[in-house]
Order: C-alpha cells, then sequence, then structure tokens
C-alpha cells in the first residue's frame, strides 16, 4: 500500500539500498573501553575540586560581624528567609508568573520562624548561664512592642558595631536584652556549637540542612566567597563549579536567561526562567510535531554532511 | 495442558508479542543499512558507555558512604572518575541529539524515540544537578542556596527541596538512576524496534511511502 509523499519532515521512504556489516557487541565494548580510558586519563591529569564547606563555626570567626548582622536581621525578621514567603513563612506573596502565585498557592511546607529556630532556640540548648538565661526569659515575657523597641536600638547601633577579640563593641544601650542574645549567639557559633544546634534539629542523626544554609546565605559571607570562586549571579552562577572546571556546562541556556532583561532586573526572574525553559523543554520534545521547527533539519541540509557518502554514492554512482 | 492452554498464558503471549515487535535479529544485528556511515552515530553508543561508567563509578562511591571522597585520597579519586564520565556522558548525549535533531530522526514513525531521548536528556540533567548539591562541599552549599529561588518559585520546593541534603543524594542515587536507566532502555529498545533513520529524499518528486513503518 501506497501514497503520493507530502510531509518529507514526518515521513520517509523504506530504504531498498545495500547493507554493511555491524558487530554491535564489538562497537559497544569498544566504546565502553573507550570511554573508559578517557575518563581515567582525564581524572588523572585534573581531578576533581572539593572546596570544604563553609560552617557556622568558619564563618563567624571569619566575619564575625557579618554573622552578628544576619543574625540580627533573623531576630528581628529583616533577613531574606523571614521575609521569604512560600514555602517556608506567609510573610510575601512570592514570586508571581502573571496572575499566578505558584509557591503562595502551594503553601508554607516548611515552616520557618526565624526568630526562634535561628535564635533563641539555639540559645536555649546552651547550657544555663546567668546572664543568657536572664535574657532568654525576659525576651520570652516582652510584648511584641517591646522586643520591636529593643531590637529598633540595637538596629540603629548596628551600623557603628565591630567584633574585638569575639566581643561585640562598644556595648549597646536601650535594647533589652538582644546585646546579650547577638553576644551569646556569636559565642556559640564561634565555638561551633550553632552548627550542632541547627544540624540537629530532627534528633541525633539529620541529613537535612536546610536551616544552616538559609542562615548562611542570608549573610554576605557565602555571596563574597562565592563571588571570589566565580560563581555569582552575574558570573553564570551555578553551573559554573569552584576551581577551574566545566561544572555543568549543560545548564548554559538556563543560566543564560538570568544574565539578560528581564529576568536579571524583574523580582519575578526566577519564576519567569524557570517557566521558559518548561516551554522550551517542552517545545524540545514535541519538536516532530511542530511545522515548521521541524523542517529545519531539511531546510539547512546540514543532513548532507552527515549522509555525504550516501549521497556521494545516489549522484555519483560511478564512484561507489 | 493442551496446547491452547499453553497458548492462552500470559508469559506466552507476552514472549510472542516481545519476539514479534523485536526479533532477535533486529535486537542485536549483524548488518545495517549502508547509509549508517558517519562519525556522528558513535555519539549514542558512547552516551550509553559513559552511562555504564558514570554507574559503575558511583557505585564504588556509594562503598564507603557520601562523606568517604573528602578524606581519602582513593575516596577522591572514585570521585574524579565520577565526575568525568558524567562530563563526557554529557558531551556525549548532546553531540547525539543535535546528530538527531539534524537528521530529522523523528520521520517514519520514530517520534516516540525523539520523545524517550528528550526525556532522558531532561532526567540526566536532574540526575547530574542532584549529584552536585550531594557533594557536602562548599559547591553545594552555593548551588543548593542558587537554585532553591527558581524550584521555591514554581511551588515544587515545598516537596522537593533541594537544601535537604539526604532528600536529593536519595535522588541522586536512587531514583533518578532508575529513571535515566529505565528511560535509556527504553529508547535504545525503540531504535532497534523502528531502525535507524534513512536519508531525506533527494532529486525525486514522487516517491512512495512505507505505512506499515508508519503505522507501528
Amino acid at each position: 500500500m501506497s501514497r503520493q509523499r507530502n510531509r518529507p519532515d514526518v515521513d520517509v521512504e523504506p530504504w531498498k539500498g545495500g547493507h554493511t556489516p555491524y558487530d554491535i557487541i564489538k562497537e559497544g565494548a569498544l566504546a565502553l573501553l573507550v570511554v573508559a580510558i578517557l575518563t581515567l586519563v582525564l581524572a588523572i591529569v585534573f581531578g576533581s575540586p572539593d572546596e570544604p564547606s563553609i560552617t557556622m563555626k568558619s564563618w563567624s570567626n571569619a566575619a564575625p560581624l557579618d554573622f552578628t548582622q544576619d543574625a540580627l536581621s533573623q531576630l528581628n525578621q529583616t533577613s531574606e528567609t523571614a521575609t521569604y514567603g512560600a514555602p517556608y513563612n506567609d510573610n510575601s506573596t512570592g514570586q508571581q508568573l502573571g496572575p499566578l502565585s505558584l509557591a503562595k498557592w502551594v503553601g508554607a511546607k516548611i515552616r520557618i520562624n526565624t526568630v526562634n529556630a535561628f535564635v533563641i532556640d539555639p540559645l536555649k540548648a546552651l547550657p544555663p548561664q546567668p546572664g543568657l538565661t536572664s535574657a532568654l526569659a525576659t525576651w520570652s515575657a516582652g510584648s511584641a512592642s517591646t522586643r520591636a523597641g529593643w531590637l529598633r536600638h540595637y538596629g540603629t547601633a548596628a551600623t557603628h558595631l565591630h567584633v574585638v577579640k569575639g566581643s561585640i563593641e562598644p556595648a549597646v544601650t536601650n535594647a533589652g536584652p538582644v546585646p546579650v542574645l547577638m553576644q551569646s549567639l556569636l559565642t556559640m557559633a564561634r565555638s561551633g556549637a550553632l552548627d550542632e544546634a541547627l544540624g540537629n534539629e530532627n534528633g541525633f542523626y539529620n541529613t537535612d540542612y536546610t536551616l544552616p544554609l538559609l542562615f548562611l546565605e542570608d549573610g554576605n559571607y557565602l555571596g563574597n566567597q562565592a563571588e571570589r570562586q566565580h560563581l555569582g549571579g552575574d558570573q553564570w552562577g551555578m553551573m559554573n563549579e569552584t576551581g577551574n572546571y566545566p561544572g555543568q556546562a549543560w545548564l548554559w541556556l538556563y543560566t543564560f536567561w538570568y544574565q539578560i532583561p528581564p529576568f536579571n532586573s524583574s523580582g519575578n526572574g526566577d519564576v519567569l526562567v524557570w517557566a521558559l525553559m518548561m516551554l522550551l523543554s517542552v517545545v524540545l520534545l514535541l519538536v516532530p510535531f511542530i511545522p515548521g521547527l521541524r523542517s529545519i533539519p531539511r531546510r539547512t541540509r546540514v543532513y548532507r554532511l552527515i549522509w555525504r557518502e550516501h549521497y556521494r554514492s545516489v549522484e555519483h554512482p560511478s564512484l561507489r | 495442558m493442551s496446547y491452547a492452554e499453553i497458548e492462552r498464558q500470559w508469559t506466552t503471549r507476552l514472549r510472542k508479542r516481545f519476539v514479534h515487535l523485536l526479533p532477535p535479529d533486529k535486537l542485536l544485528p549483524d548488518t545495517q543499512p549502508s547509509y549508517v556511515a558517519s562519525w556522528i552515530y558513535v555519539f549514542g553508543v558512547t552516551t550509553m558507555a559513559a552511562l555504564f561508567v558514570v554507574i559503575v563509578s558511583g557505585c564504588l562511591l556509594a562503598l564507603r558512604g557520601p562523606q568517604w571522597w573528602h578524606s581519602s585520597s582513593v575516596g577522591h579519586f572514585m570521585n574524579s572518575l565520577h565526575l568525568w564520565s558524567v562530563e563526557i556522558f554529557f558531551f556525549a548525549m548532546v553531540v547525539h541529539l543535535w546528530g538527531k535533531f539534524f537528521m530529522a530522526a523523528w520521520r517514519g514513525g520514530r517520534a516516540l524515540t525523539w520523545m524517550t531521548g528528550v526525556v532522558t536528556f531532561l532526567t540526566s540533567i536532574a540526575a547530574a544537578f542532584t549529584g552536585y548539591l550531594s557533594q557536602s562541599n562548599f559547591d553545594s552549599q552555593w548551588i543548593s542556596t542558587q537554585a532553591k529561588d527558581g524550584i521555591n518559585a514554581t511551588g515544587a520546593g515545598a516537596y522537593w527541596n533541594v537544601l535537604n541534603m539526604g532528600q536529593m543524594l536519595m535522588w541522586h542515587i536512587v531514583l533518578l538512576p532508575i529513571a535515566a536507566v529505565a528511560l535509556t532502555a527504553l529508547h535504545v529498545l525503540l531504535v532497534r524496534i523502528k531502525g535507524v533513520v534513512p536519508p531525506f529524499a533527494e532529486k525525486t518528486s514522487v516517491q512512495t511511502v512505507d505505512t506499515t513503518e508508519m503505522a507501528s
């Protein structure tokens, strides 16, 4: 059964030409051997990067003021996490895709109260200390407006603070228990105890690092270190890898959108990039069914390079 | 047991259907059409070979657990093997994909072959991404904190939390590899069933179409 052909980008002629010997097992074995050797050579010559992770301890010792300012932003709920919205809280609508608030609709499924999660609860885990116990009790007894007043005073003074040998100076007055809480949290972090407290949220065993990663990201230290490793958002961000390694080069298109307007200037940049990438992925998936797009191979004639032997033999039978 | 009874068995029917769909000489062919003569064809089998090395090196890394490679030179070398096999895998896969695009390899009832290839590609990206998140070093700290915003913005972050290393590690070593291998197997079976797409016909105005191939 046959009919006239009118869909060259969909149909094919049955192959009536010749066949050549083909050893599929040998081909697979040779490919495996070559890839294994190439992998071995690349691993021996180039190795792989392993930049140690940043801990609360290393961060608070290297940049104690940045740590303290981050901690204050968690306590007065001005940090990125505190104002994020879903999935961490309800404090923001979050990003919108036109009229769609996707994250908000799904809701805050990983609920985080930055005041308790990052400051109060870790400090409560410390062994009793007279000054800290009293400060925690004062904080707990304070009304919302009283706490806001303490935090306002501390926040005003925070721009002039500095840390000398682990001690936050100068002393801030009229800020209630906040100076003690900040100093205690800094001391706790510098000792390594905060890493334990944030990492053991779920008990003895833990593999979920949501809390310490969010706390870390809210400061400037992580971003500064990433910039130095050419990993910033405007440096093609996360597709790169520490050191001179190729990283996830296959994410180039995803990362590309973050380099150009409107994606790099819009408050909804992330959801716009994701929507675009989802659309492009669907287009790639459905190429066989999209008129025009499926004609590109035939119209560009790149296939003549791929099948040049075939076309040569068809067009010049004498060369066979 | 009668012959008719045997013929009605699920096993018999499944075997017959499979053999009809993919007879041994199609599954393991010893000849191929003469137009299959280009270096571009190498990248399909190279992708599969690299996937095999990725899995083997991943299994070697798994022997001593996720922290091993930070403290052992042997473990670090296993990580290097894993990293570079992944790089080769993606390089070969992308070249294979573009090669098939310019061949319009979906022609002749091969659209499903193309689509399984694309889904395998996207699944592999997710598998590699979760691997980068599972490194438990500075790189994974940075990548996870940057990636969370995009995934959270879609709403998926509420359930697929890139900051949860345990969840990402499980996806990386169990769920996504199973998906990638299953999709690869399906893709290869479809290639064997449908055969390699023939070249575009040129210099003929009216040609015939193999409708049996289209229908299958």
